[in-house]
């Protein structure tokens, strides 16, 4: 390895640090105005024409911050958590490509690689929840413990149909292989099953359950202020934005749909643009829906998501072994999508809306009564 | 032996309160848990304690209804009807028609107030940040109209003994008219974004039930009460201020769970908006306040005045030795009744369930603690 060779790795890594950081902050400026929309507010509007600014506020405030030490805190695993949970975060972008050329090393296992070193974070939030003294951390900790192995599984099964199509651990290969159909098309399921979990994965609404503000108020980070705070925060930001880049190279076409674009410039904007949706309809998510409880997210975990993924995944070996037409994967895969969401309705708002309109209409009945009585 | 013991696993205790953002204010649970299953509870209470029974023994009666206006400090207009009704009832005063009408008005804008803070704070305690924020929305229209009437957002004392303040403001009608279709439209939104929801059923189905009996006997009222189909609201029952000349409904439950509990809520906001459209159309011009001396000296006696709170049954007893400040005055405060039934619903609950158990029975801690 010549000098040019390591210097060449630090520009790399000196882009990918300084791209993500400036995700990130674009990231949170986003969350907060789409919520503002959502939430019929302005967001922030005071830093920067529109708020622009308040991210960098924000992080320069963070920074200047005193860290707090909890007294009884054991010290390293309290300082080493947040890094255990970021590096890997970090880690995986080597070989994310975002066009054609456009990656640091193109790994031929490279979602292997992605999926191995993105299990590591849950190590550190163990870390962090043992290590700050705190009881609400050490419920935050072990929930993030149970949540994020938990949906490990049904993030590599979908991986793992995803691989049987193009026969490729590869990010490029997989990418161009959807040229003419991208695999959301293919595995509806999939996509579904991949983006749920992907959710869960990174601990944001419906899945926040391990920090919930309402319950455990912030779980592990409990104790945390300051830069090392800053340093989850980023680490769950780059997560957020990961797990919307690989739902749109494994699912979305990447750089290759809808038009094989001549320049990598042109495949770049196409993988950036969906990921900021997909990031959107997470932020979205987060602006509409309710916090499951911990006991319903493993019943959702291991009771819904890993019997479909292994449905998904046996459904694509079946299309593979005996060369079916690309739709009868299609067509199969969104009847158990549909069939699954129809069953969490039936189960749930079906009766209670059956229940509610039959109580509405005794209060009516009685109310009527009593008008006539005394008419 | 030794080894077993160290094997022993032990119930971890979890102080919830008195800064926990999800106690609705200054309350403290102690919560012995079993990983994230509670085997015990234990409220503390008393952090907002404003001594104001006995304060009101050293005030002029007119000065107790801000004293009142303290207790649920988001029902603020129930509150002072119920320490005036029990001063008139106890002078055997006769209310100008009018001031019923807009007593009856302003009550029930104050339950929907009332309702919403609920219906946005329980969703915030279920996970979902956005609920509070529209909920918030009607909530401040409907303050500001208050604030257009009596002249505060909160404290109003605006109710007087005999009748009110002053007569509404010149534009109330316009305002009303404004005000009602905004809220109608919240309360079908609440149904469309929260009640029905999946996530928000599986929260909330079967959470913290409590029969009807078992309500009763704890001394549970209100929606509390109602949620678990036991059909007692006063209005119904002992008609105060209009409510006999008045067509609404009373909404009950099933099951007495936390999603029943919503859904009473939830109902009942609809029927306060149907009560004050009504009372804007029968109510006619005329005085709001009985011809009576300033200060109000009742005669000797004692009396008990309760009404239907937003939170529940407010009574008051109410000791009267002649003078012009009351030898003694009991509240029977709803919030702290329903308190009692926190042991109950959360057995065998989880830490999660826990928030929303105390959500659900909606405490206001001014009142609790009085």
């Amino acid at each position: 390895m010549t000098a040019r060779d390591i210097a060449l790795i630090i520009l790399q890594l000196t882009v990918l640090v300084t791209g993500l950081i400036t995700v990130v902050l674009s990231l949170t400026w986003l969350e907060r105005k789409a919520l503002g929309r959502l939430q019929r507010r302005m967001g922030p509007m005071v830093v920067g024409p529109h708020g622009l600014l308040q991210p960098a506020a924000d992080a320069l405030k963070l920074l200047v911050k005193e860290d707090l030490v909890p007294a009884l805190a054991d010290k390293l695993l309290f300082w080493l958590a947040p890094m255990v949970v970021f590096v890997p975060s970090f880690v995986v972008w080597v070989t994310i490509p975002l066009a054609g050329e456009v990656v640091v090393r193109n790994m031929d296992l490279g979602l292997f690689f992605i999926v191995a070193f993105s299990v590591l974070a849950i190590v550190g939030m163990v870390m962090a929840g043992w290590g700050s003294a705190n009881k609400y951390a050490i419920l935050g900790g072990l929930r993030a413990a149970a949540q994020l192995i938990s949906y490990e599984i049904p993030i590599i099964m979908a991986v793992i149909a995803v691989i049987m199509l193009p026969q490729s651990m590869n990010l490029v290969t997989i990418v161009d292989d959807q040229r003419t159909i991208p695999y959301a098309v293919l595995q509806p399921l999939g996509l579904a099953i991949f983006l749920l979990a992907g959710v869960a994965e990174v601990g944001r609404t419906p899945f926040d359950i391990y920090f919930a503000e309402s319950e455990v108020m912030g779980g592990p980070f409990i104790e945390y202020s300051g830069a090392h705070w800053a340093v989850f925060f980023l680490s769950e930001y780059i997560n957020t934005f990961t797990i919307a880049v690989l739902v749109v190279l494994l699912f979305l076409g990447g750089w290759s749909f809808p038009l094989m674009p001549e320049s990598a410039w042109l495949g770049f904007l196409w993988v950036v643009v969906k990921a900021y949706l997909v990031v959107f309809v997470i932020f979205w998510f987060r602006g509409t829906f309710p916090r499951l409880r911990i006991d319903q997210l493993m019943s959702v975990g291991w009771k819904i998501l890993i019997p479909l993924s292994f449905v998904n995944f046996g459904l694509t070996a079946f299309y593979k072994f005996y060369e079916l037409p690309w739709w009868a994967l299609t067509v199969s895969s969104l009847a158990i999508t549909v069939a699954a969401g129809y069953g969490l309705y039936r189960r749930w708002t079906w009766p209670a809306r059956a229940t509610a309109e039959e109580r509405l209409a005794r209060a009516r009945a009685y109310r009527r009564a009593e008008v006539t009585d005394a008419g | 032996m030794a080894i077993n013991r160290q094997l022993d696993t032990l119930d971890m205790m979890l102080n919830m309160g008195p800064q926990h953002p999800a106690t609705h204010g200054v309350f403290r649970m102690v919560l012995w848990i079993d990983g994230e299953r509670i085997v015990d509870v234990e409220p503390h209470i008393g952090y907002l304690h404003l001594g104001t029974e006995k304060l009101c023994e050293g005030e002029q009666y007119s000065q107790i209804i801000t004293l009142f206006d303290r207790l649920d400090y988001v029902a603020n207009f129930n509150n002072e009807l119920v320490i005036c009704a029990a001063a008139e009832k106890l002078m055997g005063l006769e209310v100008p028609e009018r001031a019923l009408y807009i007593r009856t008005i302003l009550c029930e804008l104050n339950r929907i107030a009332s309702h919403m803070l609920f219906y946005g704070t329980f969703a915030l305690d279920a996970g979902a940040m956005t609920p509070v924020l529209y909920a918030f929305k009607e909530r401040e229209r409907i303050q500001s109209l208050f604030e257009a009437v009596s002249g505060a957002r909160m404290m109003h004392n605006y109710f007087r003994i005999g009748g009110v303040k002053q007569d509404l403001p010149e534009d109330f009608y316009d305002r009303m008219g404004r005000l009602l279709d905004p809220v109608k439209r919240t309360i079908e939104e609440a149904d469309d974004l929260v009640t029905f929801n999946e996530i928000f059923l599986a929260r909330t189905r079967d959470v913290g039930a409590i029969d009807g009996k078992t309500a009763l006997g704890l001394g549970l009222t209100g929606p509390n009460l109602r949620a678990t189909g036991v059909d007692y609201d006063l209005r119904k029952a002992e008609p105060y201020l209009l409510y006999d000349r008045l067509d609404f409904s009373v909404p009950l439950g099933d099951r007495g769970d936390c999603w029943d509990r919503f859904w009473v809520r939830i109902r009942e906001m609809e029927e306060s908006v149907r009560l004050v459209e009504q009372c804007l159309q029968q109510m006619q011009p005329g005085p709001v306040m009985a011809p009576i001396r300033r200060i109000s000296r009742p005669p000797k006696g004692e009396v008990f005045a309760h009404a239907e709170n937003p939170r529940g049954d407010l009574g008051v007893y109410l000791v009267s030795s002649g003078a012009d400040r009351p030898y003694r005055v009991k509240i029977r405060p709803p919030s702290f009744c329903n308190l009692m039934s926190l042991k109950h619903m959360m057995r065998n609950a989880y830490v999660a369930d826990a928030v929303l158990i105390l959500g659900s029975i909606d405490i206001v801690l001014g009142e609790v603690d009085r």
